[in-house]
C-alpha cells in the first residue's frame, strides 16, 4: 500500500481480507493449484493465506465502448457497470448522465449491473466512489458513442459528420433533414472502436437529464413486490441452508455428533475443514437439521466492552499506519503547551452494527464445474474472488451475480453467505439458497470499528487556534485532518488490535473524527467565550466549508433564539469525500428524566455539480436519521466472544419516532465536478447533536452513543 | 406436513406445510410471494408486515395455521385492474424509498392505517407506523407519503 496507489489504499481501508472458511483441500485440487512437482507441506490456512493477495492491480479498465455500452436494433441502450444498487440510487443517476451524453431519452437506458460475466471488473462499491469515477467514465464512453454514430451517419450520407447533430436518439442531417435512429445505425453490431483520450463531455451547466429530478427507474417494482432481492432468488429445486455457528468467537469445534441431523429425512450434513452446515428441501426441515447437530465448542476469555479503549490504545503501541507516518509532535506540543487557552479530551465512539434491513443472502448452484451465485454484497467481483480461493477455481468458473438489493452501508462488502452457498450446494448437487438470521447478522458480519480520540488544543484569547493535535486510536484515518488553519497540527491514526471484526461503514472512521473535532470546536469556542459559528469562521478559509456553514446557520435561523434548559441548539460541519456539509440541530430535554429527543436538524450539503437533486435530497436525509442511531444509542455490547445485543428488540436503531423534522438545502454547484453524497451527509448529526445538548444543559457528552438509555446521566 | 387453503389476495392458494410453519416462510418459499420480506423474524422490524382481515401482522409471528382463518392481503394483492393502489402511488410519487426492502411492509401498514383513520395527524401516523424499521431512514418520506394517500394536503418532513 502506498500514497502512489489511491486504489489500494482505498481497498485497503474498505477490505476485510480475514476469510471465515477454509474447506478441505483433496489431492486432485491440491495437484492442480500447485503442479506435481510441489512436495513443500503446507497447511490448508497457509494455502488460503498465500492467495489472499489482492488482484486489482492487474485489472485495467476496458477501453473500447463495447465494454461498457451497446445499441439494440430497436436503440435500446444497454450500459455495463460493476457499480451496484444498494439504495443509494445509482441505476438512476449513472442512467441520466448516459442519456445526457449519448443524447438519448432516459427510459431507452437499461443499467446492467454487477453481474461478473457481463460488466467491466470493479473494485467495488464503497467508498463515495461512483459518482466521481464511475459517472465520468461512462459519460466518456457515451460521448465516444455518440462521436461515432455521427460518423457512421456520415458515411452512410457521404456527409460530414461534423455537420451532422445527434438528439434524441437519433442523428440527423440539419440540410438534408434526413435522420436515423441509433439502432438504424448500428444494426445490433458492436462499438468496437476505442475511445481518444480527449473525448470531450457535456459541461453541467448545459446539462438537460442530468441534473434533474427523475424518479427511481423502477420505482413501481418496489411498491408492488416485484422487485426480486437476492434473498428472493429461487431457482429449479433449490435447497435451503443453515450454517452452524460457533458459541463465540475463535471457538474451537470439540466434538460434533451429527447423527441425529443426518436421520432426518432430506437433511445433507456438510462438514469441511471448519465449515458444518446443513441443507434440506424447505426452510423449516433444514432448521430442525441445524438444531438436531450437536456440537462442544471451546470458547476462549476474550475482551469485552469493560476497559475496551485502555486496551485500543495499549495495543497501538509499536504499530504503525504506512499512510499516516510517525510525525514530531515537538512544534505542536510547544504551540499547544505556549497558548493562553488549552484544552485536552478524549472521545470514544462504540462498536455499532449496519444491519441492512435485509440480512447477507445468497443462492448458490454448480454446473458443470461452474458455479454461479447471486448475493447481495458491494463487492461482485471481491465476491468472485473468495468463491475462487475457497474452491480452487480458475476465475471463468465464477460468477457471481447482485440483483439490487436491501441495502449495505459498507457492511456488505465480504461474500460469507455466498461461500456457504456454494459449498452447500456442491454437495448437494442442487441450487441452495442461505440467508442468514437477524442474529447471524448482527453476530457474524462485521463492525465499524471502536475508537478512542485524544484531541489537545491551544487557542489564543481572541479565538484563533494556534496548535492542534489529534489523535485515533483504531477507529481509522478518513477525515482525520482538521479543515480549519491551524499553523502547528499533527493528525495521527494509530492501528489496534480489534477484538471484534471490524470493516468499512458509512463514511469510515469520519464520523468519529468529525466528532471529536466538532465537539472539541464547540468545547474551545465557549472556552474562549465565542459563538460556535463565529468561532469556526475565525478559524476557516475553505470556501466550501464556510459556505455550507453559513447556508445550515441561515436556513435554521442561527442565533435568533437563545439554547434554555429545556432546548438546545447546536452545529458541527465537515468535510470528506468532496462531500461539504454543515449540522443545525435543535434538540429537547425533558426535564424529570433528563430525555433527549431531537426536534429539527437543518443540513447544507455541497458535492459539486447536482445530478439528481431528489436523489441527493434522500440521501442526505437518510444519512441524518441513520446518524442519529449512532450519535444517540445504538452500540454494540459484547463479552468473552460472544454479542450481548444481537436483536433489534436490543439493539435499538432509529425508527419513526426518533426521527426529526429534517430540512435539507442543497447547494448546487455546477462549475465543480460531481462528488458522492452517500456517505459524509452522516458526519455532522453526532457533533451537532452533542453540542445542542452541551448549550442546554452544561453537559458536555464525549462518547458515542451519546444517550444509550435514551437521557443524559 | 398438512393441507391447507390459503385466502391469499382473494384467492385461494393450497398449500402442504407443518403447522407451526410461520406464514412468512410458506408465503415466500412455498408459494414464492417473495414480496413480503424477512428481516429479524423476531418481530421486531415488520418488513415481514401482512393484512389479516385487514389488520397488519407480523407474518414471521404468525403460524400457518393461524393465518387459515383469514383473508390474507399481501404486498402482491394491492394492485386493482393493473393500477397502483392509493398509498402505493403515493410512495412512488415521494420517493419513500432508497432500498426499498421495507416498503412492502410499509406499504400494507400504512393501508392498514388509512383503513381505519383516513385522515390522521402526523402524531398517528407516527405511533401507527413506528413497528416498521427504515435502515435507509426515508421515514420523513414515508410520513409524506401516508399524508398524500389521504389527501391531507399538508407535508411531514419538509426536507
Amino acid at each position: 500500500m502506498s500514497a502512489l496507489d489511491p486504489m489500494a489504499a482505498e481497498l485497503a481501508e474498505h477490505t476485510i481480507d480475514d476469510k471465515p472458511y477454509w474447506f478441505r483441500v483433496d489431492r486432485r485440487d491440491f495437484l492442480k493449484l500447485f503442479g506435481g512437482g510441489l512436495l513443500v507441506c503446507l497447511t490448508e490456512r497457509s494455502i488460503l493465506a498465500q492467495e489472499s493477495g489482492r488482484t486489482f492491480g492487474s485489472h485495467e479498465l476496458p477501453d473500447d465502448i463495447a465494454a461498457w455500452l451497446a445499441i439494440a436494433p430497436d436503440s435500446q441502450v444497454t450500459v455495463m457497470t460493476g457499480k451496484v444498487e444498494v439504495g443509494q440510487n445509482i441505476r438512476t443517476s449513472l442512467a441520466q448522465q448516459v442519456a445526457e451524453e449519448l443524447r438519448v431519452p432516459f427510459d431507452s437506458i437499461t443499467m446492467l449491473m454487477g453481474d461478473t460475466d457481463l460488466v467491466p471488473w470493479d473494485a467495488g462499491t464503497f467508498g463515495s466512489r461512483t459518482t466521481p469515477t464511475m459517472g465520468p467514465q461512462l459519460r466518456k464512453m457515451a460521448a465516444a458513442a455518440r462521436q461515432v454514430l455521427l460518423e457512421m451517419a456520415g458515411k452512410r450520407w457521404n456527409a460530414d459528420a461534423t455537420k451532422l447533430v445527434a438528439a434524441d436518439g437519433k442523428v440527423t442531417d440539419p440540410h438534408s433533414g434526413q435522420s436515423l435512429r441509433y439502432g438504424e445505425l448500428t444494426r445490433g453490431e458492436k462499438l468496437t472502436q476505442t475511445i481518444a483520450a480527449d473525448t470531450s463531455l457535456t459541461a453541467a451547466s448545459d446539462w438537460k437529464i442530468a441534473g434533474t429530478a427523475v424518479p427511481k427507474v423502477n420505482g413501481r417494482d418496489f411498491v408492488t413486490g416485484k422487485h426480486k432481492y437476492p434473498s428472493d432468488i429461487v431457482r429449479p429445486e433449490m435447497m435451503f441452508g443453515k450454517v452452524l455457528r460457533p458459541e463465540g468467537y475463535n471457538a474451537a469445534l470439540v466434538s460434533l455428533d451429527a447423527s441425529k441431523a443426518e436421520k432426518i429425512p432430506g437433511v445433507t450434513v456438510v462438514h469441511d475443514g471448519n465449515f458444518i452446515g446443513v441443507a434440506a428441501p424447505d426452510l423449516p426441515t433444514a432448521e430442525r437439521g441445524l438444531s438436531a447437530l450437536h456440537a462442544n465448542w471451546n470458547v476462549p476469555a476474550q475482551p469485552s466492552n469493560q476497559g475496551l479503549f485502555e486496551s485500543l490504545k495499549q495495543s497501538s503501541a509499536g504499530k504503525q499506519d504506512e499512510d499516516s507516518p510517525a510525525q514530531s509532535t515537538e512544534a505542536v506540543s510547544q504551540a499547544i503547551a505556549a497558548a493562553p487557552v488549552k484544552l485536552h479530551q478524549q472521545y470514544t465512539v462504540q462498536y455499532i452494527a449496519h444491519s441492512p434491513l435485509e440480512p447477507r443472502a445468497a443462492v448458490a448452484e454448480w454446473n458443470n464445474g461452474k458455479v454461479t451465485v447471486w448475493t447481495g454484497t458491494q463487492r461482485p467481483f471481491g465476491v468472485r474472488d473468495e468463491l475462487m480461493a475457497a474452491f480452487h477455481l480458475p476465475v471463468e468458473k465464477v460468477r457471481v451475480l447482485q440483483p439490487d438489493m436491501g441495502s449495505g452501508y459498507g457492511g456488505k462488502h465480504t461474500g460469507e453467505a455466498a461461500v456457504e452457498a456454494a459449498r452447500l450446494a456442491k454437495a448437494t448437487g442442487k441450487p441452495v439458497k442461505v440467508v442468514w438470521t437477524r442474529e447471524e447478522e448482527f453476530t457474524w458480519a462485521y463492525f465499524r470499528p471502536a475508537g478512542l480520540i485524544e484531541i489537545s488544543s491551544g487557542a489564543t484569547h481572541d479565538g484563533t487556534l494556534v496548535g492542534w493535535e489529534h489523535h485515533n486510536y483504531n477507529s481509522g484515518p478518513a477525515a482525520i485532518t482538521t479543515p480549519y488553519n491551524v499553523t502547528h497540527q499533527l493528525s495521527q491514526y494509530h492501528p489496534a488490535d480489534s477484538p471484534l471484526r471490524q470493516g468499512s461503514y458509512r463514511s469510515l472512521a469520519a464520523t468519529a473524527n468529525n466528532f471529536a473535532r466538532e465537539s472539541h470546536m464547540d468545547e474551545m469556542a465557549h472556552t474562549v467565550g465565542m459563538d460556535p459559528v463565529e468561532f469556526r469562521m475565525k478559524n476557516l478559509t475553505d470556501a466550501r466549508l464556510r459556505a455550507v456553514l453559513q447556508a445550515a446557520a441561515d436556513k435554521f435561523k442561527w442565533g435568533a433564539s437563545k439554547s434554555t434548559s429545556q432546548r438546545g441548539f447546536g452545529i458541527a460541519c465537515g468535510t470528506d469525500k468532496g462531500g461539504y456539509v454543515a449540522t443545525c440541530a435543535e434538540v429537547e430535554i425533558d426535564p424529570p428524566d433528563k430525555k433527549i429527543k431531537i426536534r429539527r436538524v437543518v443540513q447544507a450539503w455541497e458535492s459539486g455539480a447536482i445530478i439528481n437533486p431528489d436523489g441527493l435530497r434522500n440521501q442526505v436525509s437518510g444519512a441524518i436519521v441513520q446518524g442519529i442511531g449512532g450519535a444517540l444509542f445504538e452500540q454494540i455490547r459484547f463479552a468473552n466472544g460472544r454479542i450481548l445485543n444481537a436483536h433489534f428488540a436490543q439493539y435499538r436503531v432509529p425508527r419513526f419516532s426518533d426521527a426529526p423534522q429534517i430540512e435539507v438545502v442543497l447547494i448546487d454547484r455546477r462549475d465543480l465536478p460531481s462528488a458522492g453524497a452517500g456517505e459524509s451527509g452522516i458526519i455532522g448529526v453526532a457533533p451537532a447533536v452533542g453540542n445542542a445538548i452541551f448549550a442546554a444543559t452544561g453537559t458536555r457528552l464525549r462518547n458515542m452513543p451519546l444517550v444509550p438509555n435514551g437521557r443524559i446521566v | 406436513m398438512s393441507d391447507f387453503i390459503l385466502k391469499i389476495n382473494g384467492t385461494d392458494r393450497h398449500v402442504s406445510a407443518s403447522p407451526d410453519e410461520s406464514l412468512l416462510s410458506v408465503l415466500r418459499d412455498r408459494l414464492d410471494l417473495t414480496g413480503t420480506k424477512y428481516g429479524c423474524g423476531e418481530g421486531q422490524c415488520a418488513a415481514c408486515t401482512v393484512l389479516l382481515d385487514g389488520k397488519p401482522v407480523h407474518s414471521c409471528l404468525t403460524s400457518v395455521v393461524a393465518a387459515a382463518k383469514s383473508n390474507i392481503t399481501t404486498i402482491e394483492g394491492l394492485e386493482k385492474n393493473g393500477g397502483l393502489s392509493p398509498v402505493q402511488q403515493a410512495f412512488v410519487e415521494e420517493g419513500a424509498f432508497q432500498c426499498g426492502y421495507c416498503t412492502s411492509g410499509m406499504v400494507l401498514r400504512a393501508t392498514a392505517l388509512l383503513q381505519a383513520t383516513p385522515h390522521p395527524t402526523e402524531d398517528q401516523i407516527v405511533s401507527y407506523m413506528n413497528p416498521n424499521i427504515c435502515r435507509c431512514g426515508v421515514y420523513p418520506r414515508i410520513i409524506a407519503a401516508v399524508q398524500r394517500a389521504s389527501g391531507s394536503p399538508e407535508k411531514a418532513g419538509g426536507q
